[in-house]
């Protein structure tokens, strides 16, 4: 790839930082190549996990890192566009047009909503919109345990999902490098494609002219106001933007998982985590986006035994054995949260583009 | 603070009538509910268990409502200090389980009030810390104001789990506090009263405190324009931490009867309730004591009301609430804080 | 001659990224009254708001009598004998006449004689003792205002145009007001537009162009140069009353 090509992908948003860009291309390639330098369900669960949350954590930092709005709406467009695939496919058989079908009827309700929310609460101030958006999900969260037939409640639904998805299916008859070719790793490969492609995008909107608006009025709405922009117009298509790529981020997970459930899609953990990684990866920065989101699902899911070793080895001091269990594990993140928001508002990716200058 | 200084007033001047309107919702609102839901001991029970459900969230509320109108803050970790309260209770409480199970009713709201204290003392020192080592550093900042407050509440949870373990702890009624006031066919929960009660007084207590005395008189000028508070020369930062570490030990006071209401503690409980905390404080309108209480006995009434007639509309009724509330006035009940 | 009471040396005031103050030299020499004159965004109200610490200077020094004032806290310039009657948004709509009144006085207590001697020349205020500052017109708040800042004696009144939209009746009774602090050694800085009403009262007078001094002097002088009026001020004061 030439030099012009990178800039062109990247949307001329170049890491600038020799760490950085290590650390970008090892997640890309690491990513690309998992299911075969792994092996087990579990790392590649963690991979797709990764990938789908390395999208969903860039959209809501188009919101809180670029626009400087915080929403806690976000995990419901997320839920929205899991439920809309997950329903679709649960009650029209398990086809393409299915997926289609219920992603095209998500995304439209996912901008019915944005666009509600984004031209009713963002005449208000911050803090009222943030516990409006609260409550709203909130509601919806209720909402969707209450209509069981229909979203299945509190356990959520599984699904099958086409064919070609599907484990027992096999693209090519012979395994590669310890992995049969089939349709987890079918779908692996689209979750991996599209979530690069929504980043992408994302890298895109953010270093256009809409972007920089967008920077301008979140320094300074009065400014940009008196420049001629026009700035409810553009948080509301900031906010329907994220919204989307939230709904899109969310069917993406809903194929790989083949299910759907309020506490996995729609709880206030995953608003938590998606705050804590945007936080900690660098507000308005879309690497901090990718490399944030990484760190945290690898510790989430490796680290975690690394504590549990810690606080048998403590087990004489009870109070420090119980907050290193693992189930802790909120808790560092959430001192890591408050370091971070205090000392280093723009993150690690601000330290490592900083540092590498 | 002596009115002989002036003679008596002389001229009378017609000024703006007092906002009555807001008061009437409620009592509006629950008689109109009597032919809906048919039988009149039922909807005894419903007002009641909504009234008392109302003013404990009323009690957690105040505090939030009224740090807001001073300081500009909104702590999004409110609902810790709940969870911190009704912890702490159990402190108190379980020492104390012999005069919770007694049999006289004095040594039983002893223990409670005892429970109270501790919880208020705890629930106080707690949000002083939070205060200290949290709000300080963001006023003014309201992006960060958020973050930081909601970091701090996911901590103070995280840290109750280690101290009290993560699975639900009970904390049961005294004996006297259980059962109901039989009359006829209309049956009221003791504890329920009792609710009732503590927020009439924490009510009273608050409108006394804010229209009689000085601190309340520079809170509520502070609430209306701070800076100007500070150019007649009164240091209000300081005035700040107190209302933080009331509004706290306010929310540990709510945070004891919730606990006791349910009889079960886990560490997210303050997560729970903090949603419809911040929709009763809107609805209230920001800064505004009066309606924070008016809108938790509405919010709270409705939602029994419509559990009762219409379960599956229960749940989203705190919404339909506020934007019925919002579409009325838009700035809340009561608008106060000039921001 | 006499130390100024309050005297600004090369300040300069930033909002945002407007630079308001740029360079101001002021000095208010200690009793009577000082008429800070000058057109609309000449940063008269920036001036008063910069010396009551409601804005931070970010270079210059202010000193009162002779203290360094620049770093303090406003609390602290206010309990240094500094009050302020700011143009808008003065008293607290929500509190009684007679809690606005209460909060001017740190004491917590009104002094019946001070009391007295301010109803004297606001004799309003008696009628709408216990109304609601909010519900009052825009002249009785401006007396409301006025009164809250002389409860106690204070060294240095910074009032901010305080007969903007008011009724001539009532500018007659500031009239009032004004000529008894005086004679009572307070010493009042006071930004105006109407130039008729500190004409009479005021002792010097210093006019403001762009964010800094571009004259000062006795009003007197001032008052007889129609020339230099004209060119300061764009406007003439008319024949003394």
């Amino acid at each position: 790839m030439s030099v012009p090509m990178i800039r062109l992908l990247l949307s001329d948003d170049l890491p600038r930082s020799r760490i950085l860009a290590v650390l970008l291309v090892a997640i890309v390639v690491g990513l690309g190549v998992a299911p075969f330098v792994t092996s087990g369900p579990r790392a590649l669960n963690a991979a797709a996990t990764i990938c789908v949350f390395i999208v969903l954590v860039a959209s809501y930092d188009l919101l809180l890192g670029y626009t400087g709005i915080v929403s806690f709406a976000h995990t419901m467009f997320y839920g929205i566009g899991a439920y809309g695939v997950g329903i679709a496919l649960a009650n029209m058989g398990p086809t393409w047009w299915a997926v289609f079908s219920g992603l095209a009827t998500a995304l439209l309700v996912t901008l019915v909503l944005a666009l509600a929310i984004g031209l009713v609460s963002l005449r208000v101030r911050a803090l009222f919109f943030a516990m409006i958006t609260l409550a709203v999900a909130s509601a919806f969260g209720v909402l969707a345990s209450q209509l069981s037939d229909f979203t299945g409640g509190e356990d959520g639904r599984t699904f099958t999902v086409p064919e070609a998805l599907r484990p027992g299916y096999r693209l090519v008859e012979s395994a590669f490098l310890g992995r049969d070719i089939d349709g987890r790793l079918v779908t692996y490969y689209i979750v991996y494609s599209c979530s690069i492609a929504l980043f992408l995008l994302l890298l895109r909107v953010v270093n256009s002219h809409f972007g920089r608006v967008l920077l301008a009025i979140r320094e300074n709405d009065f400014r940009a106001e008196s420049l001629g922009y026009r700035t409810v117009v553009y948080r509301t298509l900031a906010n329907c933007i994220a919204a989307l790529v939230a709904t899109l981020a969310g069917a993406l997970m809903a194929l790989w998982l083949r299910y759907v459930g309020p506490k996995t899609m729609l709880s206030f953990e995953v608003m938590t985590d998606i705050l804590l990684i945007v936080v900690i990866g660098g507000m308005g920065r879309m690497y901090g986006a990718a490399i944030g989101t990484t760190l945290f699902i690898l510790a989430q899911n490796y680290l975690q035994s690394g504590m549990a070793r810690a606080s048998e080895a403590l087990a004489a001091v009870p109070l420090l054995a119980k907050a290193l269990h693992p189930d802790r594990w909120m808790l560092w993140m959430g001192i890591l949260f408050i370091a971070c928001v205090y000392y280093f508002p723009s993150g690690i990716v601000g330290r490592l583009r900083g540092a590498g200058k | 603070m002596s009115d002989a200084i002036v003679p008596a007033a002389s001229v009378e001047l017609p000024g703006k009538a007092p906002d009555y309107a807001p008061l009437l919702l409620v009592p509006a609102v629950a008689i109109a509910m009597i032919p809906l839901v048919g039988s009149f001991p039922a909807w005894v029970t419903l007002t009641v268990a909504g009234l008392a459900m109302g003013m404990m969230i009323f009690i957690m509320a105040s505090g939030l409502t009224l740090v807001f109108g001073l300081m500009d803050v909104l702590n999004f970790g409110h609902g810790a200090f709940v969870s911190v309260g009704a912890y702490a209770a159990t402190l108190a409480l379980l020492p104390l389980a012999g005069w919770a199970s007694a049999d006289s009713i004095v040594t039983n709201l002893a223990a409670v009030a005892f429970a109270i204290v501790v919880a208020m003392a705890a629930t106080g020192l707690v949000g002083w810390v939070f205060e200290r080592l949290l709000v300080r550093a963001v006023y003014g900042q309201h992006l960060r104001q958020i973050l930081i407050t909601m970091g701090g509440a996911i901590v103070t949870e995280q840290l109750l789990s280690v101290i009290w373990g993560p699975d639900p702890i009970p904390l049961p009624l005294p004996e006297t506090l259980r059962g109901a006031f039989v009359m006829g066919d209309v049956a009221i929960e003791k504890y329920r009263l009792l609710a009732v009660a503590v927020g009439l007084a924490v009510f009273a207590a608050m409108f006394l405190v804010l229209n009689r005395t000085r601190i309340g008189l520079l809170i509520r000028a502070g609430v209306e324009n701070g800076p100007m508070v500070e150019a007649l020369g009164y240091r209000i930062r300081r005035l700040f931490v107190g209302v933080f570490v009331a509004g706290s030990a306010l929310a540990g006071l709510g945070g004891v009867l919730w606990g006791l209401y349910r009889e079960m503690l886990t560490p997210a409980m303050g997560g729970e309730i903090v949603v419809m905390v911040f929709i009763v404080i809107i609805i209230g309108g920001l800064g505004s004591v009066g309606g924070c209480f008016i809108g938790a006995l509405l919010t709270a009434l409705a939602a029994n009301y419509a559990g009762f007639l219409a379960p599956k509309l229960a749940l989203a009724s705190n919404i339909l609430v506020m934007v019925a509330v919002l579409l009325w006035r838009p700035a809340g009940l009561y608008a106060v804080a000039r921001r | 001659m006499a130390e100024a009471l309050l005297a600004l040396s090369g300040v300069h005031t930033h909002i945002a990224q407007y630079h308001i103050l740029q360079g101001v030299d002021l000095e208010v020499p200690s009793g009577g009254m000082t008429a800070l004159l000058g057109r609309n965004g000449a940063g008269k109200t920036t001036t008063l708001r910069t010396v009551m610490g409601l804005l931070k200077a970010s270079r210059g020094a202010l000193r009162f009598e002779g203290r360094d004032i620049a770093a303090l806290a406003t609390p602290e310039i206010a309990r240094a004998g500094i009050a302020y009657v700011p143009e808008s948004m003065a008293v607290f709509s929500d509190l009684t006449v007679r809690e606005n009144l209460v909060l001017g006085a740190r004491q917590a207590k009104l002094d019946p004689q001070r009391m007295e001697w301010i109803l004297a020349f606001l004799p309003a205020l008696k009628k709408f003792w216990n109304y609601r500052a909010g519900d009052l017109s825009g002249g009785q708040k401006q007396m409301v205002a006025i009164a809250r800042a002389i409860v106690e004696p204070r060294r240095l009144l910074l009032v901010d145009e305080p007969t903007k939209g008011l009724a001539p009746a009532i500018v007659q009774g500031l009239v009032a007001a004004f000529r008894e602090l005086k004679a009572t050694g307070t010493t009042i800085l006071l930004v105006e537009q109407n130039v008729t009403f500190v004409r009479s009262l005021a002792d010097s007078v210093a006019v403001m162009d762009d964010g800094h001094i571009v004259h000062a002097g006795p009003m007197r002088e001032f008052a007889a140069d129609h020339a230099l009026q004209e060119r300061l001020l764009g406007l003439a004061m008319g024949a003394p009353a």
